[in-house]
Order: C-alpha cells, then sequence, then structure tokens
C-alpha cells in the first residue's frame, strides 16, 4: 500500500531558516547568476524572433510572400524557423543544465540537507 | 463528392463507434488500474509525483493537444492557407517560457497546484483565493469550449446530418449524448483515477492521436512522393487563391479594402492574439499541475524538453494534413460539411483511406482519426476537471475555508465530490450553450492565464519586493481586464457572428483579442499593487529561491 511521507505540509528535514541561509552563499549567488545569464537573453531573443515573425506576417505580407524555390516562400521558411529555433533553445538548455546547473544545484541542496539533517 | 454524411452508412458509423468504445473501454481499464493506488492527497492530486520525464511529456502533450488543435488548426489550414499556421507556431514557442523559467521553479516550490507557489511567501487566503478564481476561470473557459465543440464533434465523426437519424437519434439528440457521455467519462477518469489514472489516460491518448495523425500525414506524403512544394502548389491551385494561398492574410489581420481603420485594428487584433498565445501556456494551471506528477524540479524540466518534442512534431503533421486536406479533399467539400473546417482532417483521412482500398479503406480511416479527436477530448477535458477539481479542494477547502487543516483524506474526498459537480455543471451549461459560437473561449482562456496567471507567477519567483498586494492586483487585474474587454469586443455583441447576435451592440472594444491591453494591465497592476503596500517578507523570498533552484526541501516522491 502507499506511504506518503507526509501529507501536509512540507518535508520535515530541513526548516525554513536553513534554506533561506543559502540564499546569501556566494555558491548560490554564482548558481543564479549562471542560470540568468543563460535563460534571460536566450528567452527574449527567442520570444523577440517570435515577435517579429508576427509582426511580419501582419504588415509585410508582399515580403513573406517572396517565392524562394518551387511554392516555398519566405513565410513558410520563416515559420519553420520558429520550431526550429525552439527545438534548438530546448537542446541547448539541456545541455546547459546538464554541463553547468544540475551538479552545482545538486551539491547545494545535499548541503543544506546535510548541514539540516540533526 | 467526398462530403461525409451522404457515403457514410450505418455500418460504418458502427465501426466508428465501435472504435470508440474500445478506445473508452481502453482508457477505463487504464483508469482503474491506476486508481487502485490512489488514496493520499499526494496520489490524487498529484499522481504520487512518481512519474519519468517520458512519462509526463507525453502525458503534457496529452493534456494539451486538444480536439482544437487537432481539427481546428488542420480545418483552419485547409480553409485558409498559412494563417492557421500561424495558431500552432504561438502555441508551440509558448512552451519556452514555461520551460525556461517556470517548469523546474514551480515543481521545486509548489505542491500540488498553482496557487502553491504564488501564496508561497504571501498572506494565504487572500493570495489562494484569487488564484483559485483565476484557476477556475481559465479552466472551465476551456472546458466549455471543448464540451460544446464536442456535441457538434461527436455528430460530425458519426456523419449525421440534420434530418437524419442514427439508432433513433437525430443530429440534436446525438450532439446532447456526446456532451453528456463525454462528461460522465472525464468524472468518472477523475473521480476514480485520480491524477494517476488520469495520466496514463493521457499518456495512452497521446500516442494515439499523434501516432494517427503520423500516419495520415505520411501517407499525405507517400501521396506527393515527399514532394512538399508540389503538395503547396496543389492546395494553392485547388483553393481557388493562388498563391495568396501559402502568405498570411486571409484569415487573421486581414486588409479591408477603403476601410484603413478596421485593417488596422485587424492587424493588431492578430498580433494580440499572438501575445496571448505565447505567453498563456505558462500559466495555464492544468498544464503548470502537471510538472506536479513528477519526483524532482530536474524531472519535471526534462519533461517539458519530451513534451516540445511531442507538440512540435505534432504541430509539423497538421501543417501537412491541413494543406493535404486543401489539396486533396477542397475548400468547397470541406465547407458543405463543416463551416468552421473542423472537418478536414476527418474527410482527408476518408480520402486516403479509399484511394488505397476504396469504401472499407475510407471508412476504417475515417473511424481511426474520429477516435483520435475523440481521444484528444477526453484526455484534455480530463486534465481541465482535475485541475478545477485540485484548486477547489486544496486552495478554497482546505486553504481558505479550513485554513489548511484538513486531513489529506477529507481533501481528497472533498476533490471527488468537487469533479463530479463541475463536471455536471459543464455538461449543463454546454447543453444549453451547443448552438452558441463559443471557439472565442479557448482564446480568452489563454488571454487570462497569460494576463493574470504569468506576471504574478514570474514576479512571486524572481522580484523580492513583490507581495501580496502586488499578487492579488494583479492576478484580479489581468482577469478582469481580460474577461471585460472581451464582453465589450466584437466577439460578444455587435455583429452577426457574435455570440449575442447582432441586435445587442455594446462593442466599443475594437479587438477579438484582449491581450495586448490586458497583459500590460496585469503587469501593471501587480506592480503598482505591490508598490502601494509595504509588506514585504525578504526570508520568505529568500526560502523560496533556494527551494526553486536547487530542490531543497521539495516535496517528494511517494513511496511505494
Amino acid at each position: 500500500m502507499t506511504t506518503t511521507p507526509e501529507d501536509n505540509g512540507p518535508p520535515p528535514e530541513v526548516s525554513d531558516a536553513e534554506i533561506a541561509a543559502m540564499h546569501d552563499d556566494p555558491r548560490f549567488v554564482e548558481l543564479k547568476r549562471t542560470l540568468f545569464r543563460f535563460t534571460v537573453p536566450v528567452l527574449l531573443a527567442a520570444l523577440a524572433w517570435y515577435l517579429v515573425y508576427v509582426l511580419l506576417s501582419a504588415y509585410a505580407r508582399d515580403f513573406m510572400g517572396i517565392v524562394l524555390f518551387g511554392n516555398i516562400n519566405l513565410g513558410l521558411i520563416l515559420g519553420l524557423s520558429q520550431f526550429a529555433v525552439t527545438f534548438y533553445v530546448t537542446w541547448a538548455y539541456n545541455r546547459f543544465t546538464a554541463r553547468k546547473f544540475d551538479q552545482q544545484s545538486a551539491a547545494l541542496r545535499d548541503d543544506i540537507m546535510n548541514g539540516g539533517a540533526k | 463528392m467526398n462530403t461525409l454524411a451522404q457515403e457514410m452508412s450505418d455500418s460504418d458509423r458502427i465501426l466508428t463507434i465501435s472504435l470508440f468504445m474500445v478506445m473508452v473501454l481502453v482508457t477505463i481499464l487504464i483508469t482503474i488500474q491506476g486508481g487502485r493506488k490512489t488514496s493520499t492527497a499526494t496520489d490524487f492530486h498529484s499522481g504520487g509525483r512518481g512519474f519519468s520525464a517520458w512519462q509526463n511529456g507525453f502525458a503534457v502533450a496529452g493534456d494539451y493537444v486538444s480536439a482544437a488543435s487537432f481539427l481546428g488548426i488542420a480545418g483552419t489550414i485547409a480553409l485558409y492557407g498559412y494563417d492557421g499556421f500561424l495558431y500552432s507556431i504561438g502555441f508551440l514557442v509558448a512552451w519556452l517560457v514555461a520551460l525556461l523559467l517556470v517548469a523546474e521553479s514551480l515543481r521545486n516550490s509548489g505542491r500540488f497546484t498553482v496557487a502553491d507557489a504564488l501564496s508561497y511567501r504571501m498572506k494565504q487566503r487572500p493570495v489562494r483565493t484569487a488564484a483559485a478564481v483565476s484557476t477556475l476561470s481559465i479552466s472551465i473557459f476551456y472546458l466549455l469550449a471543448q464540451m460544446v465543440g464536442t456535441g457538434a464533434l461527436v455528430t460530425l465523426l458519426l456523419g449525421i446530418k440534420e434530418g437524419e437519424t442514427f439508432l433513433g437519434m437525430d443530429a440534436g439528440a446525438a450532439k446532447v449524448v456526446g456532451i453528456v457521455v463525454t462528461g460522465l467519462l472525464m468524472v468518472a477518469y477523475v473521480a476514480f483515477g485520480g491524477m494517476k489514472g488520469t495520466t496514463w489516460v493521457q499518456i495512452f491518448q497521446a500516442c494515439v492521436k499523434i501516432g494517427l495523425a503520423f500516419v495520415l500525414a505520411i501517407l499525405v506524403l507517400v501521396h506527393y512522393n515527399f514532394n512538399l512544394s508540389s503538395l503547396l502548389g496543389d492546395a494553392a491551385s485547388v483553393s481557388g487563391q493562388g498563391a495568396a494561398f501559402l502568405e498570411p492574410g486571409l484569415r487573421y489581420g486581414t486588409e479591408v479594402a477603403g476601410d484603413s481603420l478596421q485593417t488596422l485594428w485587424n492587424k493588431l487584433d492578430l498580433i494580440s492574439l499572438g501575445l496571448a498565445l505565447v505567453l498563456g501556456t505558462a500559466g495555464l494551471p492544468h498544464v503548470l499541475i502537471r510538472f506536479y506528477t513528477t519526483p524532482d524540479g530536474k524531472t519535471a524540466r526534462k519533461s517539458v524538453n519530451w513534451a516540445i518534442g511531442l507538440i512540435g512534431m505534432f504541430y509539423l503533421l497538421t501543417l501537412v494534413l491541413g494543406f493535404g486536406a486543401a489539396a486533396m479533399v477542397g475548400k468547397e467539400a470541406i465547407i458543405a460539411e463543416n463551416p468552421a473546417g473542423n472537418s478536414a482532417a476527418p474527410q482527408l483521412s476518408q480520402v486516403i483511406g479509399e484511394n488505397i482500398a476504396g469504401s472499407t479503406g475510407g471508412a476504417i480511416m475515417l473511424a481511426l482519426i474520429a477516435s483520435a479527436a475523440f481521444a484528444a477530448i477526453l484526455s484534455v477535458v480530463a486534465g481541465l476537471i482535475i485541475a478545477c477539481s485540485s484548486s477547489l479542494a486544496h486552495d478554497l477547502y482546505n486553504g481558505v475555508f479550513k485554513h489548511g487543516k484538513a486531513s489529506g483524506k477529507q481533501e481528497v474526498v472533498f476533490a471527488k465530490f468537487a469533479a463530479v459537480g463541475v463536471g455536471a455543471i459543464a455538461v449543463v451549461i454546454a447543453v444549453f450553450a451547443q448552438d452558441l459560437n463559443v471557439a472565442f473561449l479557448v482564446a480568452l482562456a489563454f488571454a487570462v492565464a497569460a494576463s493574470a496567471n504569468l506576471p504574478t507567477l514570474l514576479f512571486s519567483l524572481f522580484w523580492k519586493r513583490f507581495n501580496t498586494a502586488g499578487a492579488v492586483a494583479g492576478i484580479y487585474g489581468g482577469l478582469i481586464s481580460s474577461i471585460g474587454l472581451v464582453i465589450f469586443s466584437p466577439t460578444f455583441s455587435g455583429t452577426e457572428t457574435s455570440l449575442l447576435g447582432e441586435g445587442v451592440d455594446i462593442a466599443w472594444f475594437p479587438l477579438s483579442n484582449p491581450g495586448l491591453v490586458s497583459i500590460p494591465l496585469g503587469l501593471i497592476c501587480a506592480v503598482v499593487g505591490t508598490l502601494m503596500s509595504s509588506e514585504s517578507n525578504p526570508d520568505r523570498f529568500a526560502s523560496m529561491q533556494v527551494r526553486a533552484f536547487t530542490g531543497a526541501g521539495a516535496e517528494r516522491a511517494s513511496v511505494h
């Protein structure tokens, strides 16, 4: 049968104050900085590219209609590029977290949990 | 001609119904199997938090790819060409916001609902109430759109036309039966299976709908020797629009000759829609609570990778299906069947099946695609019901009325009754609203999610000064402005296609999509509300951020 560690309230091993104490630790500050340095510019760039695409669809229809080859026009290619960008960012973020985030974040977590366990 | 009803005999319908039944039976077995171990609140709301990245990724895809995107986007492409594509792009790019900012942090800092994360460092009752109100509004708008669509879809998929009967049902009766059966099924999934049963149902249904869309798209491409260019060329020439069919502008942001003001509004409306789509997904409660079903934040994030892959592939397939239907079925035959184009994909499957194996082949392919569409309805609707019942039970009943003192067992019992109640209300409203044009409710749900939920969610994770007043003002500000603007928009009154028809005209807001105004308004309300209150809780902010980025102290999976 099911046994759930704790049904109400947060898991017990570590107190809120012990978790909060990590916030000013230079390693946590560095972890946040590393994370934001990746996510903020990448997300802003991807959303900007999406916005450009929507604006082109609204205001630059002749441009979107330029035929590149056969029946494939620029609009279709730019639309597909949105898929490509989304897939690429997903892949890049996965690589970033594997290389620069997960280990550091897990180390800090272990630190908090070990320091907190009485 | 390829209209469904003319060719659809009772034996074809029985084939379709049989496939529906098989699918329903399989999902009920899955629910019973999955629900056996549902006893605690963690099991009911979050499926025991034991789902792996691929499992949750498939379930998210099952939750997200609705019949509206399955049939609606293919249909819009079939009728209007390029513009259907715009919709699917917004739906996909939106996932980057969920991936980069929300998934992992939300999983690490909340327990069961969106309100958990939002109210973490705030005064519990006002913020929980506000978050529950927005969760319920979004989910119920979305739910009604799905339920009303269900009735029409079932009659469409069974090919019952006005004046015809099948098993003694005319089209009107079949619609009601479709809505009621869907309502009963989704309540059964949620009440008996909880999140665990629902998740497995969604995984199964994601495989069904994406798999069948894949097969159908491949068959279309085989027909064109994998030459996309000649498929597009055929679609453009059959449509009668020529090259314009492959360019933006036939459906959204249309240019009205001689009316530059209306042209301006139409284009702003397109931008407004685009914003709501891209910012709404990461605020949809029924999608967000899926992240709690994984064991930790890292798995939640990795499940988004799966979801993006599946959803992106699916939208690429709809592109092929839409242009395939435009080329092989043709606009006139589609409109004769369903003016909104929802029948494009089923009609395409019938044509393809006939090309391969005559009328039997057509009937089999049609039945398969019809069941895929039915799967899409059931899994999305079940996800919405669980979001509503979790929020009612965990946020309002326990959090607000019982001050968090109700036991897990009481919460689960309440949640099950809430699921039945919400399901019953949705069925009744959907039956009465079945002839209204409610397609706008999906766009409204996205607009509310983008205006009320996303800004407050991001502020609570990233802005130290953010506080109770800001969260409450942001949520209600975004919610009220989105709904209010839609009430005063042409969607609601003043034109032939409005909800209230042409007779009533209170439409002073020119855009059908409120996002362009309501998203900034929601943001401003959150900022102004914050600055007007002196409350601040730096310690709780510190612990929330540490939890969000390290997963320390996060809720764990059930031990079995």
